[in-house]
């Protein structure tokens, strides 16, 4: 995934996600201080950190939701900081939501479809016209996530663990470089849990994939790096078995 | 290819029943000025009275279906959609007083009779262009849809929604109330426009003109259902109907909400427009009072009586609560206000998908 260290001659990737820096304070309160982070193009890479290190303002900043007190955010060439939502999105970094977020009263179909990369214009989307290509792809992901015999049933009626497969279906559709996913697997049973890992780790590859986890198990099986947040800071990062050993992690996080 | 929202569930009232009843109330609705021929005496006869009330009703159902589109599919709950439909009426009202040339009391070639008690010299600017039919007519839309595109993209753009939304556009009609009853504004002030005598070259107040308009009222009518079913089956309505129930979320996925809020805001205001301009001949007179609140906010109850989100609905409700006016405010004036939010409370407690819903099944 990184530049092998042992070729030497090969510089390591620009990296797809540039944090430096960044700091966001709300009413004085530090949700994030100073926070740093790097993620490789193609690159898994896990988060985790207690209640309130700022892992969803992480993501917030990210998105465009937020804006940054202070810090560097970017996004291949672009400033980050000065984009709004909807323009970041179509740079090709999609979100999953903590909670899942979806359309409810339209059916599973029409959700990816909406999330399908296309024109996103009032008037390109009265034209749209749902042709073979567009029909495949999103017969493509239904597989993927295994939602196709449920695909003509409205969201509102899916159970949790299906509401977050399709989230993440949609994030697909969405085609792009890098994922955000907030708390995949949160109240998902042990077979949920496996099948979302083995998922995410496929994805991972053609995209850089970000998951934000509370669960060890299942960020031990996604077998990335990890980086641990601790008060808006950046605490440890390397291997599962690296941060795990880390004295300070124990101590803030992994110990209690 | 997919089911738009209002789409009644298989097992239901079905789309076809509904679609065959629907050609049911337009063919019967278009007889009604070919029953008013008949002879008085005739079983079948229709009266003046129900001719021209019918062809009100029509324009409020498509003022109906404007704040639907609005309302039940994008979640702009406009509460000063009766502004645009003022708007409409006055540009059209400019033009028939226009028409009325030397034949008003004081008998000014151009003026209009309010122009020369008021001690106008000539014509104000912005009445130039209204003696042309068509010019009126794309002011009807023009005007309305500029007022939609400036407020909604100054309150869209600052994401102003839901509640803050709503008293913004009540502001705006009590706001645009205030400015007509005011003599210097150019527009009649208090007394409005009337005493109308012609439209292309038709003279008001005979009963062919009143069928014209009844007819032109109805293929406004059938336009504007036409057009919103359009927008609602494309995946733009789709879109729209997200936007209702997420807009965030629609904003993550990379769509600029702005944009798609302010096409339908401003679509919605000229269908309004055009309502507007089709009830002024028809009722003979336009005065501030069209711009008062209560307006905005019982065609709003006519949507959400009929059924918000289902274009049917709009329609439904539109002819109901006015049929249910009509006789009420015959027998018992006093007491229609209290029916009117009696409804509206009952409505939401009890058929919150409105009459429409009785006839569809709540969907999965």
């Amino acid at each position: 995934m990184n530049a092998s260290p042992a070729s030497g001659t090969r510089p390591a990737p620009d990296p797809i996600l540039y944090l430096d820096g960044v700091s966001v304070v709300f009413d004085g309160f530090k949700a994030l201080n100073g926070l740093s982070l790097i993620v490789d193009p193609g690159e898994l890479r896990a988060i985790i950190g207690p209640n309130g290190a700022g892992k969803t303002t992480m993501m917030d900043v990210i998105t465009g939701k937020t804006r940054p007190t202070a810090g560097v955010v970017r996004f291949r060439e672009h400033d980050l900081t000065r984009l709004d939502e909807a323009t970041i999105a179509n740079l090709g970094i999609g979100r999953k939501f903590q909670k899942p977020t979806m359309f409810d009263a339209l059916t599973v179909f029409e959700n990816l479809e909406l999330a399908l990369k296309a024109p996103r214009g009032p008037l390109a989307c009265l034209r749209w016209v749902l042709d073979r290509g567009a029909r495949r792809r999103i017969e493509q992901v239904l597989e993927e996530v295994g939602l196709t015999a449920r695909m003509h049933d409205r969201a509102a009626i899916l159970s949790h663990g299906q509401r977050q497969w399709l989230e993440i279906g949609m994030l697909l559709m969405q085609d792009p470089e890098l994922l955000l996913v907030d708390e995949p697997v949160a109240g998902m049973t042990d077979q949920e849990t496996e099948h979302t890992a083995a998922l995410l780790v496929r994805i991972a590859g053609q995209r850089s994939v970000v998951v934000v986890e509370h669960d060890l198990e299942f960020v031990r099986a996604l077998g990335s790096k990890v980086t641990v947040l601790c008060e808006g800071a950046m605490l440890s990062e390397g291997s599962i078995d690296h941060v795990q050993n880390d004295p300070r992690v124990i101590e803030v996080y992994l110990g209690r | 290819m997919s089911a738009s929202l209002a789409a009644p569930a298989p097992g239901g009232f079905g789309r076809i029943t509904l679609r065959l009843v629907l050609i049911g109330a337009v063919l019967l609705l278009a007889l009604l000025p070919v029953l008013n021929r008949l002879p008085m005496d005739s079983a079948l006869h229709v009266s003046d009275f129900i001719v021209s009330i019918t062809g009100k009703w029509i324009t409020y159902a498509v003022l109906a279906l404007a704040i639907d589109l609005a309302w039940g599919y994008a979640g702009i709950l406009s509460l000063g959609h009766g502004a645009f439909f003022a708007l409409g009426g006055y540009a059209i009202g400019m033009h028939l007083m226009r028409l009325i040339g030397p034949r008003g009391v004081y008998g000014h070639p151009t003026l209009p009779d309010f122009m020369v008690f008021l001690g106008y010299q000539e014509l104000p600017w912005y009445w130039l262009g209204f003696d042309h039919f068509p010019f009126a007519v794309f002011m009807a839309m023009a005007v309305p849809g500029s007022l939609a595109l400036v407020v909604g993209f100054l309150a869209f753009r600052s994401r102003i929604t839901g509640v803050y939304l709503s008293i913004i556009t009540q502001a705006l009609t009590y706001a645009l109330m205030l400015a007509f009853f005011r003599n210097d504004m150019g527009f009649g002030g208090n007394n409005g426009f009337t005493d109308f005598k012609e439209l292309l070259g038709m003279p008001l107040n005979t009963s062919s003109a009143r069928s014209t308009l009844f007819y032109a009222s109805l293929i406004l009518l059938l336009g504007a259902l036409w057009l919103c079913t359009i927008v609602t089956r494309s995946k733009l309505g789709r879109v729209l109907v997200a936007i209702r129930d997420a807009e965030s979320r629609v904003r993550f996925l990379g769509y600029n909400v702005t944009n798609h809020k302010l096409f339908v805001f401003v679509l919605s205001a000229m269908i309004a427009g055009l309502a507007g301009a089709l009830y002024v001949p028809q009722v003979g007179i336009i005065n501030p009072g069209e711009f008062s609140p209560g307006n905005s906010i019982e065609a709003v109850i006519w949507v959400a009586v009929g059924g918000r989100g289902s274009l049917v609905g709009a329609l439904l409700g539109a002819f109901s609560v006015n049929a249910l006016k009509t006789w009420l405010t015959t027998v018992a004036p006093d007491l229609w206000l209290f029916a009117l939010g009696g409804l509206f409370v009952a409505v939401t407690l009890f058929l919150p998908r409105g009459l429409i819903g009785l006839f569809s099944k709540a969907p999965k």
